[in-house]
């Protein structure tokens, strides 16, 4: 492999790492705030994909109008099902709460399928098949907009946790629920803009992938690598679970073309399970318990 | 002085276990109320079931003439009670300053400036520490955190659960002299739960004695430290001889 190839690939994996950390920042946003794992992550992302289908190609709407109605919509998609499925669970063993989540994926894919049908679609948007030559390095203006967006959404996101009233008080609830309602924080309004900023940036990735994947009501399946970063990261930290995003799409290319098939596809897999041997608690555990 | 809280016949549970058996107790506008009593005799559970972390089973809570029982503690906080939880609870990974400004999430945020200024006036420590996270900060420092944090939502009551504990004396009548000021100064009612009984006597106007559950004694401060049972039992001054017999059969009369 040249230096050009190599470059080609870090790219490719980068971009597609950011997804990865995309959807990862939203398992962690929701589980610093409620303890519980949302295994429907991947699909709410497939759902803003079709969304995001509907409003571009269906209704027509420009690329950026329909990129911010598609992270609305989801952003409200996520609030509703945190009052609809997750709030009444309140008081509920953690694992009921975790079996809701899996089967709440069951039933998006399903809802997918008989609403926009099996068959792959892609979506139009103004970066397909347009490159930016570097000398040898072919940089695909999807891989370059993918890279973009979650830098700013990132920046977005720190700056929110750290200036943001509303941000700090999350940080708050989920570093200590009792002093958190003592000072006048809804714990229940924590959870619903968790879910709704999860599903919110969920929508966001699957709008950043869409031109490098097809969409149908399977693709939401990547969740699961997403998810191991998200573990890998410590799963209470945003940073961690971005950087372990990152980290897998970059090792998951170079895999794909330096070893088997087979070993290639476990690769993410394989990462999570020597960091779970090394660091049980992830690269960037937090540093201290939640306090309940 | 008006009534601003009552606590009518108000039994808590923690699963089967009763933690408060029947209890009634009022609060004046205006005092510093002590609230004494053993370990695990239900001092927490009482301040727990005003702030609303905890709803009694049985009874009344009122704040102001209005019931407040049931009502979701993040709501009670904005009715103007703040309570600084036993063992600080400070928000460990936030800075100082960011602490005192969730202190404030129930107010406008212009109104919080000069709230701030006065907690920074009042701890001089912590504006040393204002950029530091908390969980950095000496136990002295939280427990100064966690009253500042109390103070910047400008409540009417404050309830504090025992502030004293793991501090050095030099500490302890820091913090005694700062319920003082806050309470003379700016006019806040304060509810201050102590083991140590004598600190809480000296800045007390009253207090009430608590002991498995029940309020087994209320007087002026100076009444009750000058009775005998407190002086046993919580200022440690001894009677000479009949020791035990007589703790014995005093504790039985409390039941
Ligand atoms: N989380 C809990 N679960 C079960 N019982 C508890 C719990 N907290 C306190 N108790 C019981 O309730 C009683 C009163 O406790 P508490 O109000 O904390 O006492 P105090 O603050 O006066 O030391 C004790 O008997 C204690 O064992
Ligand atoms: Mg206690």
């Amino acid at each position: 492999m040249d230096g050009a190839q190599f470059l080609q690939v870090l790219i490719i994996g980068l971009s597609q790492g950011c997804v990865y950390g995309l959807i990862a920042l939203g398992f962690v946003l929701i589980y610093k705030a409620t303890e519980v794992v949302n295994f429907a992550q991947g699909d709410l992302m497939m759902i803003g994909m079709f969304i995001a289908f509907t409003f571009l190609n269906v209704l027509g709407m420009p690329y950026w109008l329909g990129l911010m109605c598609t992270c609305a919509s989801m952003a409200l998609i996520g609030a509703l099902l945190e009052r609809a499925l997750i709030r009444p669970m309140i008081g509920e063993p953690t694992f009921a709460v975790l079996m809701l989540t899996v089967g709440l994926g069951f039933i998006l894919r399903s809802f997918a399928g008989s609403v926009w049908g099996a068959d792959p679609k892609s979506i139009h948007n103004p970066f397909s098949g347009e490159v930016l030559r570097l000398g040898e390095v072919f940089l695909g203006f999807e891989n370059i907009a993918v890279m973009v967006g979650t830098a700013l959404v990132c920046i977005a996101l720190g700056l929110y946790f750290r200036y943001a009233r509303i941000g700090v008080s999350m940080q708050a609830a989920s570093q200590n629920q009792l002093a958190a309602v003592l000072v006048g924080i809804s714990v229940n309004r924590v959870t619903l803009l968790a879910w709704a900023l999860s599903a919110g940036i969920a929508g966001f990735a699957g709008v950043m992938l869409a031109p490098v994947s097809l969409i149908d009501p399977q693709v939401g399946f990547i969740g699961i690598k997403a998810f191991a970063a998200a573990i890998i990261g410590g799963l209470g930290s945003l940073p961690g679970a971005l950087i372990a995003g990152i980290a897998i799409g970059v090792i998951e290319q170079f895999a794909q073309i330096t070893l088997p098939t087979s070993l290639a596809t476990a690769s993410p897999y394989l990462v999570m399970l020597i960091i779970l041997i090394v660091r049980p608690g992830g690269l960037f555990a937090s540093v201290q318990r939640k306090r309940v | 002085m008006a009534e601003l809280l009552s606590v009518q016949n108000v039994e808590t549970l923690y699963g089967p276990i009763m933690a408060l058996r029947g209890v009634s107790m009022q609060v004046r506008e205006g005092q510093i109320l002590a609230l004494l009593g053993a370990n695990g005799a239900g001092k927490s559970t009482l301040l727990k079931t005003i702030s609303g972390t905890m709803v009694p089973k049985k009874g009344r809570v009122e704040f102001q003439g209005k019931s407040i029982a049931g009502t979701p503690p993040h709501q009670i906080a904005r009715l103007g009670i703040a309570q600084v939880p036993e063992g600080r609870e400070v928000f460990a990974l936030l800075t100082t300053e960011q602490n005192l400004h969730m202190g404030g999430y129930v107010r406008e945020r212009a109104d919080i400036a000069e709230s701030l200024r006065r907690v920074y006036a009042l701890f001089p420590a912590l504006y040393v520490k204002r950029a530091s996270q908390a969980g950095y900060l000496s136990g002295g420092q939280q427990q100064m955190l966690a009253i500042g944090r109390a103070m910047m939502s400008s409540p009417r009551l404050m309830l504090l659960d025992e502030p004293s504990l793991g501090l050095s004396p030099q500490l302890v009548s820091e913090i005694a002299e700062t319920i003082v000021k806050l309470n003379r100064e700016q006019g806040v009612t304060i509810m201050l739960v102590e083991q140590n009984a004598r600190m809480a006597l000296d800045v007390a106007d009253y207090g009430y004695v608590l002991e498995n559950g029940r309020i087994v004694m209320e007087n002026t401060a100076k009444n009750l430290s000058d009775a005998t049972d407190i002086k046993e039992f919580y200022l440690g001054m001894k009677e000479q001889g009949v020791r035990g017999r007589r703790r014995w059969k005093q504790r039985k009369t409390w039941r």
